[in-house]
């Protein structure tokens, strides 16, 4: 596998990662709790989009807009029934009933919709002049999948339209207050509750779209399809400096490509160990991750 | 109040999940008003006067990432046992499926509670990693167990009571490399396996040990693990690089489903060898068959098969489950066929304490043959490891075809 074969595959992955890890950074950064059950989320939106367009036959992205609006309520509600009565407790209480919400949705997909693996349609496909099917750009012996494309757009607009969206407009700035400090910005009658439900619901709906996207690279779609690149995204973010989104882009990209190399010069059985040292490496030299915030605790 | 109201309404989602899991998963439970053993299968069929009634149990996923398996031997050793009991015959069965959400602890827990019931003959556990646990209390309580499809070597080695109706994983690999070779399909090959899992494991290392001295060259050999398991470009660019003709893959269907896709990206078509996990590749929701077209596996039941006692079974499962069956239903079926055999031959009766009949069908099933829906004349050596001709099969036009 040549050099530059390897980039390309890793970025593929890496785009997957990332995409995921937006989600996970962006809960992280205002409401300052890991929500486990992210990638969850994005098993829902999978099966959700999955049964639009297979069941109902809407078009694909109809089918994507139903799976972010209901992945947008579930997010709300689980924040509502799993969360908010938790806010007073302690951030280790929060991470447990995360974990927890995780397990319920992966059981409750299960008896849903059964342990049978479903193929999940590829949504990007082009078809040439000559009616065949392409999946992606040929140049030369190099060959890159639309999905590939698609998602590094994604996760680019994504990317920017969250950093606009933070850094300007009253709510933007009433998530940076709560992210700061929650009971400084009760005083200055910002709705906590409700900022940090907001922030669930875009995180939620982020998750759906990663979903597709996921699906459509790899297309095994299982009630546990989640939880892995789950793990693996929550890596990356932290790599990247969680709580900072152009770092989750950085980590996921950085993550698929060392992932790739790893098994390609390396060795397929190590690329795991390989990576997660890395993950060691960079955080023992700088702890925040990549491009994260120092922040200086106050004693 | 809010919170009281929160607390409502997540129990109503509680309730309302359940009450949709009920209905949707059907585990083959003939008594859904069972609500102390949700997940337990059991079938009520009265028994004729005088006839034996054995109380044959078995543990296995009905629940779980690996159900598709457990569901598949309940369902099936259901059916076997409402035809034998409709037959009228002198054996007959009382069958008790239990959960074990393909989970060690939980299989054991699983047993006790069959063993609590009057189990007498045991289908042991669907799957390996259970049926190892479940294996040892079996042996150490002296009941005879014959598992449908936990093929690992440690659930039989050492118990003399402990048999399978399934291959071993190592003669997997070592018959997938005798017939590469005999067929001359290949002499480069490549593997790809999964080096968490000790199914492909098992199969792999003895492919490994038997290819050199059957002329096959071995010029990649790559894995993956849990995690690991959506991208395989590396994997596939490293046979193709390395130009082997015939690729195998000790592995179940579902990261195999993704290897076709990307190697079909990648513009690379070798010759795909599976072994049993591949069977049910086919009626994955959703796969492009074309995929899998000309993949050729190692399985010992074909669903497609002219057999007439294959086709009748095939039928009645699909009408009652709505799937065709895969290997390991075929396995299960057979199971309680060879007991009702090996039962009837040694004239056991059904007062007879477990310990009993445990000597007995020692006795029976290292002397028998039997004629199944995974075989014909199969036969068991002492160490529980079963004898038969695995079928080679091809997928064409997306269904399996036999080869031989």
């Amino acid at each position: 596998m040549s050099f530059l074969d390897s980039l390309i595959s890793g970025i593929s992955l890496g785009s997957v990662y990332a995409i995921i890890a937006l989600g996970y950074t962006m809960v992280y950064g205002i409401a300052k709790m890991l929500n486990f059950a992210h990638g969850d989320v994005i098993m829902v939106g999978a099966y959700i989009c999955f049964f639009a367009v297979t069941r109902f036959n809407l078009p694909p992205l109809v089918g994507i807009l139903v799976a972010v609006l209901l992945c947008t309520v579930l997010g709300i509600t689980i924040e509502k029934l799993a969360y908010a009565p938790l806010r007073s407790a302690p951030s280790l209480a929060v991470l447990i009933t995360a974990i927890g919400v995780s397990y319920f949705l992966q059981n409750a997909a299960l008896l849903l919709w059964s342990p049978n693996p479903k193929v999940f349609p590829n949504f990007f496909i082009l078809h040439g002049a000559d009616g065949a099917e392409q999946t992606g750009l040929e140049l030369g012996s190099l060959r890159i999948s639309y999905v590939t494309l698609v998602t590094i757009v994604v996760c680019v607009v994504i990317m920017l339209v969250l950093t606009f969206f933070i850094n300007n407009g009253k709510l933007g700035k009433a998530m940076r207050a709560v992210s700061e400090d929650k009971d400084a910005a009760r005083l200055m009658g910002i709705n906590v509750n409700t900022t940090i439900s907001v922030t669930f619901a875009i995180g939620s709906g982020l998750a759906a779209i990663a979903g597709v996207l996921y699906m459509s690279a790899y297309p095994t779609l299982v009630p546990t399809t989640g939880s892995m690149p789950g793990i693996k995204a929550f890596t990356a973010a932290v790599f990247g400096g969680i709580g900072s989104i152009p770092g989750a882009f950085l980590g996921g990209l950085l993550l698929g490509v060392i992932e790739i190399f790893a098994k390609a010069y390396i060795s397929t059985q190590l690329s795991d160990a390989v990576v997660f040292a890395v993950l060691i490496v960079v955080l023992l030299v700088k702890p925040s991750g990549l491009l994260g915030k120092v922040v200086r605790e106050k004693v | 109040m809010k919170k009281a109201l929160s607390l409502m309404l997540a129990l109503v989602m509680v309730l309302a999940l359940a009450a949709c899991g009920g209905s949707s998963t059907d585990a083959g439970s003939s008594t859904p008003a069972e609500t102390t053993t949700p997940a337990a299968t059991e079938s009520s069929t009265p028994a004729p006067a005088g006839a034996q009634v054995f109380k044959l149990g078995g543990t296995g996923p009905l629940t779980g990432g690996a159900a598709i398996y457990g569901q598949a031997c309940a369902n099936a050793a259901q059916i076997a046992v409402e035809e034998i009991n409709a037959a009228g015959g002198n054996i007959q069965f009382e069958l008790n499926y239990q959960d074990d959400a393909h989970d060690a602890e939980k299989a054991v827990n699983a047993y006790n509670t069959l063993k609590d019931w009057g189990m007498q003959i045991s289908l042991g556990s669907v799957t390996s990693t259970p049926c190892v646990a479940t294996s040892a209390e079996t042996f150490s309580d002296r009941i005879f167990a014959l598992t449908p499809s936990a093929s690992s070597v440690a659930v039989i080695d050492g118990k003399d009571n402990q048999f399978q109706m399934c291959f071993t994983d190592p003669n997997q690999g070592s018959a997938s490399a005798q017939y590469i070779a005999d067929k001359g399909l290949a002499t480069k090959v490549a593997v790809i396996w999964k080096n968490d899992d000790v199914y492909s494991k098992g199969i792999y290392d003895t492919f490994m040990a038997a290819a050199p001295g059957l002329g096959l060259e071995v010029v990649s050999d790559t894995t993956f693990q849990d995690g690991n398991d959506t991208n395989f470009s590396v994997q596939i660019a490293d046979a193709q690089s390395k130009g082997a003709e015939l690729v195998f893959l000790p592995m179940y269907y579902t990261p195999a489903s993704l290897i076709f896709a990307q190697a079909k990206a990648a513009g690379y078509a070798p010759i795909w060898f599976g072994v049993d996990g591949m069977d049910g590749i086919l009626t994955l929701e959703g796969f492009d068959t074309s995929l899998a077209e000309g993949v050729m596996l190692l399985t010992p039941f074909n669903a497609d098969s002219d057999d007439q006692r294959t086709q009748n079974f095939v039928a009645k499962y699909q009408e009652k489950f709505g799937d065709i069956p895969n290997q390991f239903a075929a396995d299960a079926y057979d199971c309680v066929y060879a007991y009702a055999q090996a039962l009837e031959a040694a004239n056991a009766t059904a007062d007879m304490s477990a310990e009993q009949l445990c000597d007995l069908m020692i006795g029976q099933f290292t002397s028998m043959n039997f004629d199944g829906l995974t075989g014909d004349g199969m036969s068991w050596d002492a160490s529980g490891a079963v004898t038969k001709s695995p079928k080679g099969m091809v997928i064409q036009n997306g269904a399996y075809v036999g080869l031989d």
